[in-house]
């Protein structure tokens, strides 16, 4: 390359606050005690034991289909624990069960979507992963990776010019990015300044596809320079630094600051859904690496470092979550499916209905 | 009663909706410093502001699904595609997220807004500045489409889909913008969706047009008078859902219909009109449905005035029909 061309753009550090064996390297985030700690741990434990129970589910062929979140919860946890309630966010069709959970959908509201019954806010209107609450200012996802996100863009602005304090965040996978969805909603989102957060959970797949069949740059933070905002770098399978930078791209969308670009790279600890084999393309020695930064296993060694958990906390807290999973499958499992006259309704809009 | 062009209808409408509502934006490239490149939006920004009325970045997919963000938070905006034949740019904005929103979401979210554009031949346009591409929204269920063919209906159904609650995609005939005039009401008024206008009754033979295809069919009228016949003329104006009822009614009366639109013949908005008639008039009918539409081809620049349906065309149809 010519000199004259200039340097490449850098690459950002990487945001950590917890290390691998738990140990505090930064300070607890700002307006985090120890009852916000103990309910991010306990947000974790339900996202985990919520996808063991649901895998099982597809296996046992009571719910049609699963894409798994195990190994995403530190990002999604952290992150949606920063969101206020009124803030809107624009999932991926296939993750952020750690983030519906940060936001209030309760463990039945989750299973009743999984079983498309009536008792799912959006009624079994979409296949499994695509949840959706009006109630929560969970808009329920299109299918097609991506194209979301400028959505969040169009309410981040919306917002803005009604003078309100609400945010919209986009959530969406590394291979999202190659979309041009992204690029149009950053674009869009710098050029308006709107009030919004670009949150991408970096776990180097796309089904089989790695990381670099997307981007020709190490790092998707860095693209954000080419909009001219930041773009932060953040260890996923760290709830404290996933959270504290969410609140602080949150804090500067909201007092006018603009957008932010997050990357929050974790490791996929789960075939990318329960159709796929990835023994087909990926080593098991990455998903072994990746068990040892379990956000879970990590929040937990921080905690007790803490002097805040112990062993019987944990079996408590394990046992507790179980019974609310089981409970929520057995009920959802029993609740009607939608009523067959119901498939006409709401092409055009006739109001709302559900939550 | 003032009279006004097309466009002049457009910028009207806007301009009551803006001032009725504080929620109607408009949003679309060069919409905002310059007005629009046909002058739709004109003085809108000095009116009333950088937020309700201004330019985007250059992004097709991007106008329609940033203004989808702006709809379901809660304003009402009216996005402009310069060119109808951009709007394929945006179509899974459209199909899978603006329209689909309200079924998927059991209503709680839904997007009302306009999407308007420019359509259509005759203008010297060639591929990309021509197409009526009405029919590849046809099978979109959620979206409304509507075609008005007159300053008077332009103004009426322009308010209407800025007020519906479902998304509305409206196409204007940029080939009428400056060549159709009559009065439009100052005050208040608009035309539902969903029903036709009869612009002229008959009772030998249906002729089934919207947009720029209602002043061909008008033209036609005293060629089909020396012929002896007395045709009906529909325009649809409401492209979905159409107005079945006025529709069979008139293939009742006449019991011969022949539908013209700019758009190729195969896959067009006519296909289907020609299958809701045999479904639910086939006894009715004394000819089999005629059609005269664009030809199957990419639109020609220096041939459009062979590519476009003509009079001679349609009364080659209707001379069809009447002998069968
Ligand atoms: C536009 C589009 N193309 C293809 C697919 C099929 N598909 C589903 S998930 C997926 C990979 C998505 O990868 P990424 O965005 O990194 O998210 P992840 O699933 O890894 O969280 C693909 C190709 C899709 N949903 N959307």
């Amino acid at each position: 390359m010519s000199e004259s061309i200039g340097p490449m753009p850098t690459q950002p550090r990487m945001h950590r606050l917890i290390a691998e064996d738990g140990t505090l390297e930064g300070g607890i985030p700002e307006g985090l005690g120890e009852a916000d700690l103990l309910e991010i741990h306990r947000l974790l434990h339900l996202s985990r034991a919520f996808d063991d129970q649901a895998f099982k589910l597809v296996r046992q062929g009571r719910i049609s289909f699963y894409a798994g979140s195990r190994g995403h919860e530190g990002a999604q946890v952290g992150s949606g624990y920063a969101l206020e309630a009124h803030d809107w966010v624009f999932p991926s069709p296939h993750r952020e069960l750690g983030v519906h959970f940060a936001k209030g959908a309760t463990p039945f509201e989750k299973m009743s979507h999984y079983f498309g019954r009536a008792t799912d806010p959006t009624q079994g209107r979409q296949m499994p992963n695509h949840f959706g609450s009006r109630k929560l200012n969970i808009v329920p996802p299109s299918t097609a990776v991506g194209t979301r996100i400028p959505h969040a863009a169009g309410v981040g602005f919306a917002a803005r010019s009604k003078g309100d304090p609400t945010v919209g965040v986009a959530y969406f996978g590394d291979g999202a990015t190659s979309m041009g969805e992204f690029h149009i909603g950053l674009n869009f989102a710098a050029v308006f300044r709107s009030q919004t957060v670009f949150f991408c959970i970096n776990n180097l797949w796309a089904i089989s596809v790695p990381l670099d069949r997307q981007m020709g740059v190490p790092t998707i933070a860095e693209r954000a320079a080419a909009y001219g905002f930041p773009g932060v770098l953040v260890d996923g399978n760290d709830p404290l630094a996933t959270y504290e930078v969410m609140k602080t791209a949150l804090d500067r969308a909201r007092s006018g600051g603009g957008p932010t670009l997050i990357e929050a790279k974790v490791v996929r600890l789960c075939a990318h859904t329960s159709f796929d084999d990835e023994s087909r393309y990926r080593d098991a020695a990455e998903a072994e690496e990746g068990e040892r930064k379990d956000s879970l296993v990590r929040f937990r060694a921080f905690l007790e470092k803490q002097g805040l958990w112990d062993a019987a906390k944990e079996a408590e807290l394990a046992a507790t979550v179980r019974r609310q999973i089981d409970e929520a499958t057995a009920e959802a499992e029993a609740a009607p499916l939608p009523a067959p006259e119901t498939l006409h309704r709401h092409v055009f809009y006739e109001g709302p209905e559900g939550d | 009663m003032p009279k006004m062009n097309m466009v002049e209808a457009v910028h009207q409408a806007l301009l009551e909706e803006m001032e009725r509502d504080e929620n109607v934006v408009c949003l679309g490239e060069d919409v905002g410093r310059a007005g629009g490149v046909f002058h739709a939006t004109k003085g809108f920004q000095d009116r009333f502001g950088e937020n309700r009325s201004f330019d985007t970045p250059l992004s097709e997919l991007g106008i329609v699904a940033f203004g989808m963000g702006m709809a379901l938070y809660g304003l009402r905006p009216v996005a402009e595609i310069q060119f109808a034949d951009f709007i394929h740019l945006a179509y899974d904005q459209i199909y899978n997220n603006v329209a689909h929103m309200s079924y998927r979401s059991v209503g709680t979210y839904h997007c009302p807004m306009v999407i308007r554009s420019p359509h259509g031949g005759g203008v010297r346009g060639g591929l990309e500045h021509s197409q009526s591409p009405e029919a590849i929204f046809l099978n979109c269920p959620g979206i409304k489409m509507v075609i008005p063919s007159n300053p008077y209906d332009t103004k009426g159904l322009l308010k209407s889909a800025i007020r519906d609650e479902d998304p509305v995609i409206f196409f204007e005939h940029k080939g009428l913008y400056r060549a159709v005039t009559g009065e439009v009401p100052l005050d208040d008024y608009t035309i539902p969706l969903g029903e036709a206008r009869l612009v002229k009754e008959g009772k030998d033979l249906t002729l089934v047009v919207w947009g720029a295809m209602v002043q061909l069919a008008e033209r036609a009228v005293p060629q089909l008078e020396e012929r002896g016949v007395d045709a009906e003329i529909i325009d649809l104006r409401t492209i979905l859902p159409f107005d079945k009822p006025t529709l069979l009614a008139s293939a009742e009366k006449t019991g011969r219909v022949v539908i013209v639109h700019e758009a190729p013949k195969t896959g067009g908005v006519g296909g289907e009109l020609s299958a809701v008639l045999a479904e639910e008039a086939i006894d009715l009918l004394e000819a089999p449905v005629m059609r005269v539409c664009g030809y199957d081809t990419p639109f020609p620049y220096s041939l459009e005035g062979t590519y476009m349906p003509s009079v001679e065309r349609l009364l080659e149809a209707v001379d069809a029909s009447m002998a069968y």
